[in-house]
């Protein structure tokens, strides 16, 4: 993944793709494929800039009047805006507990050796395998004991745990390629174990965190099954689960229902494009996670 | 010396395992537990009664089980040959080209990113027998509108954004295949006369093979876990429970029907499966791996 940006520059030399014709094939079905997701966002874009009765008949012109009134009823209506809030404090507060205990583990799991280092490392990768379903239940019950069904410590320790092996399995690719000479270096100045991990480690491991504390967002943010378990109070929804009810009570709506696509996009496409590197990177490389 | 003392590592590693313990690891066999019990209704989960193999009896009898498991296969396959063919001809194209590949990486991920809640809304918005995206097309070339979540083409239509959506994914991984290959394999090649479809058939798929099987057996466990987007464009599996899933189902049967033990068994059963498959996949797909 490193390299891709050299290797696009090899390609120049590499294609040799002769006849103009093939050329012209090959972007006209590369085009072609982009506008399956181009056009329909921009489909769902424009549309909800219109009235609903308007989509219905004529969803391909541009709005070139665009009505607001959709938007207004998504914020209203709906509540959108708090079920944004919603998720912002849970997806907030995983990623915060799922850097810190990673990064504790992964740091642990590098440096030291010890008798289970091993079995540890096969229960992090083996628990990569376990579906959502295969845990939901005994979750819900452990929750509602807890008393927090509908409260979002509910969902946010559950995520947590479902994420956090794979943010250990990331760190430690990163951290075990760092050079032990620097961590030496400290300790001969009297540095202690605590100062090490906290002034050394954690600040060069930055770009590590940063893939994880993606990752974390985008599956926590898009999670819709374990929060549709454990939220069941509709001030409590964020942004997935109150979608998911839209659609039952207001799915002949267009003009709100793109809307409210439109709003649950919005801002994972601005994440998307700023730190586009660092999401292929880490999804990709946690491919074994679902 | 550094690491000698061994007394940090309790600081370091037992919060983590606490909550791996507590939250994933417990839940997991207490899961398995749960399926040899007859458990009605979640507020019984402690008073359930013991089952023994009832449970995994009930599903061989079941026939909406059975309509699960043929729509998670289903799934497979479209998984195989869709996700990763298009995503490998896409990768082969993208490989080829000297402008846009930046362009075209982007624009194929973004679906991965989006949450498949937002993609089931959106598709709602396509299927919609009036005024959808799909028969609106359709009635401005002068053709009938379709009643695209039928019986018939339910299932069809709601593999198809999952389909969809993981394109660009097998894309990434496979065009990162391809740019790892070195440049002298191929300057060699040329020199050996091998240009053009030899070339991609000859030298770029057997090296990349190694990475062709990887998103083969990703897809296919994937498709297990299906769960999301099926549930958002047809919820309880409709029409008629044709279009559920054995993760859809597994959600039915435990929150709306109420029978934990039976809910727990089908998890099981999901995960087993997921294994056996992707052993499967492995052995069926073994081939000499080429170093280079």
């Amino acid at each position: 993944m490193d390299n891709t940006a050299i290797s696009f520059e090899k390609q120049v030399r590499r294609t040799k793709i002769t006849g103009i014709a093939a050329k012209i094939c090959i972007y006209i079905v590369l085009i072609l494929w982009s506008l399956t997701t181009v056009y329909t966002l921009f489909w769902v874009v424009n549309n909800s800039f219109k009235d609903k009765t308007v989509i219905l008949t004529d969803s391909f012109s541009l709005a070139l009047q665009p009505v607001l009134d959709n938007y207004i009823n998504a914020f209203g209506r709906l509540n959108i805006g708090r079920a944004y809030l919603n998720s912002f404090i849970i997806s907030g507060t995983t990623i915060i507990f799922v850097m810190v205990l990673a990064g504790l583990a992964a740091y642990a799991m590098t440096r030291y050796k010890f008798r289970l280092r091993n079995t540890l490392y096969l229960l992090f990768a083996g628990s990569l395998l376990f579906p959502a379903f295969s845990t939901i239940v005994p979750i819900f019950k452990m929750v509602y004991d807890m008393n927090l069904v509908s409260h979002p410590l509910g969902v946010i320790i559950p995520q947590t745990a479902g994420n956090l092996s794979f943010a250990i399995i990331v760190l430690m690719g990163f951290m075990s390629n760092l050079p032990l000479e620097l961590e030496e270096a400290a300790f001969m100045e009297g540095c202690n174990v605590f100062n090490i991990f906290f002034k050394i480690i954690l600040p060069i491991s930055r770009p590590a965190f940063a893939t994880v504390a993606i990752f974390t967002f985008i599956w926590s943010y898009n999670d819709l099954f374990l929060q549709m378990v454990i939220l069941r109070r509709r001030e409590t929804y964020p942004i997935c689960t109150l979608l998911n009810e839209i659609t039952s009570q207001f799915g002949t709506d267009f003009g709100l229902m793109a809307a409210a696509v439109t709003i649950v996009i919005l801002p994972v496409l601005l994440v998307y494009l700023f730190l586009q590197k660092n999401i292929v990177k880490g999804l990709t490389a946690g491919a074994v996670k679902g | 010396m550094l690491y000698k003392d061994k007394r940090p590592l309790i600081f370091f590693l037992v919060p983590a395992l606490i909550v791996l313990g507590t939250f994933l690891y417990y839940p997991f066999v207490k899961n398995i537990i749960n399926s040899f019990y007859e458990i009605n209704g979640l507020a019984a989960l402690d008073g359930g009664k013991f089952a023994g193999l009832q449970n995994y009896k009930n599903m061989i009898n079941d026939p909406f089980i059975r309509l699960a498991l043929k729509n998670n296969l289903l799934m497979m396959g479209f998984s195989v040959v869709f996700q990763v063919g298009i995503a490998l001809i896409l990768a082969l194209m993208v490989d080829s080209i000297s402008r846009g590949a930046q362009f075209f990486r982007t624009v194929y991920f973004f679906p991965v990113v989006i949450s498949a809640t937002a993609i089931g809304l959106m598709f709602n918005l396509f299927y919609a027998y009036n005024g959808g995206l799909f028969n609106q097309i359709l009635t401005r070339l002068g053709f009938d509108p379709v009643l695209w979540l039928s019986d018939k083409l339910g299932i069809y239509m709601v593999s198809l954004p999952v389909i969809w959506q993981y394109v660009g994914f097998y894309f990434v991984i496979i065009l990162t295949g391809l740019n790892g290959i070195p440049e002298e394999i191929f300057e060699y090649a040329v020199l050996d006369g091998v240009t053009g479809i030899k070339k991609i058939w000859y030298i770029s798929l057997p090296l990349i093979w190694d990475v062709i099987k990887v998103c083969m057996t990703l897809a296919i466990t994937g498709a297990l876990k299906v769960f999301d987007l099926p549930w958002v464009l047809a919820p309880n599996g409709a029409p008629k429970g044709l279009t559920h899933f054995l993760g859809t189902y597994m959600y039915f049967k435990t929150f709306i029907s109420q029978s934990a033990g039976y809910g727990a068994a089908i998890s099981v059963f999901i995960v087993i499966l997921g294994l056996i498959v992707s052993f499967t996949v492995n052995k069926l797909f073994k081939r000499d791996t080429i170093v280079y």
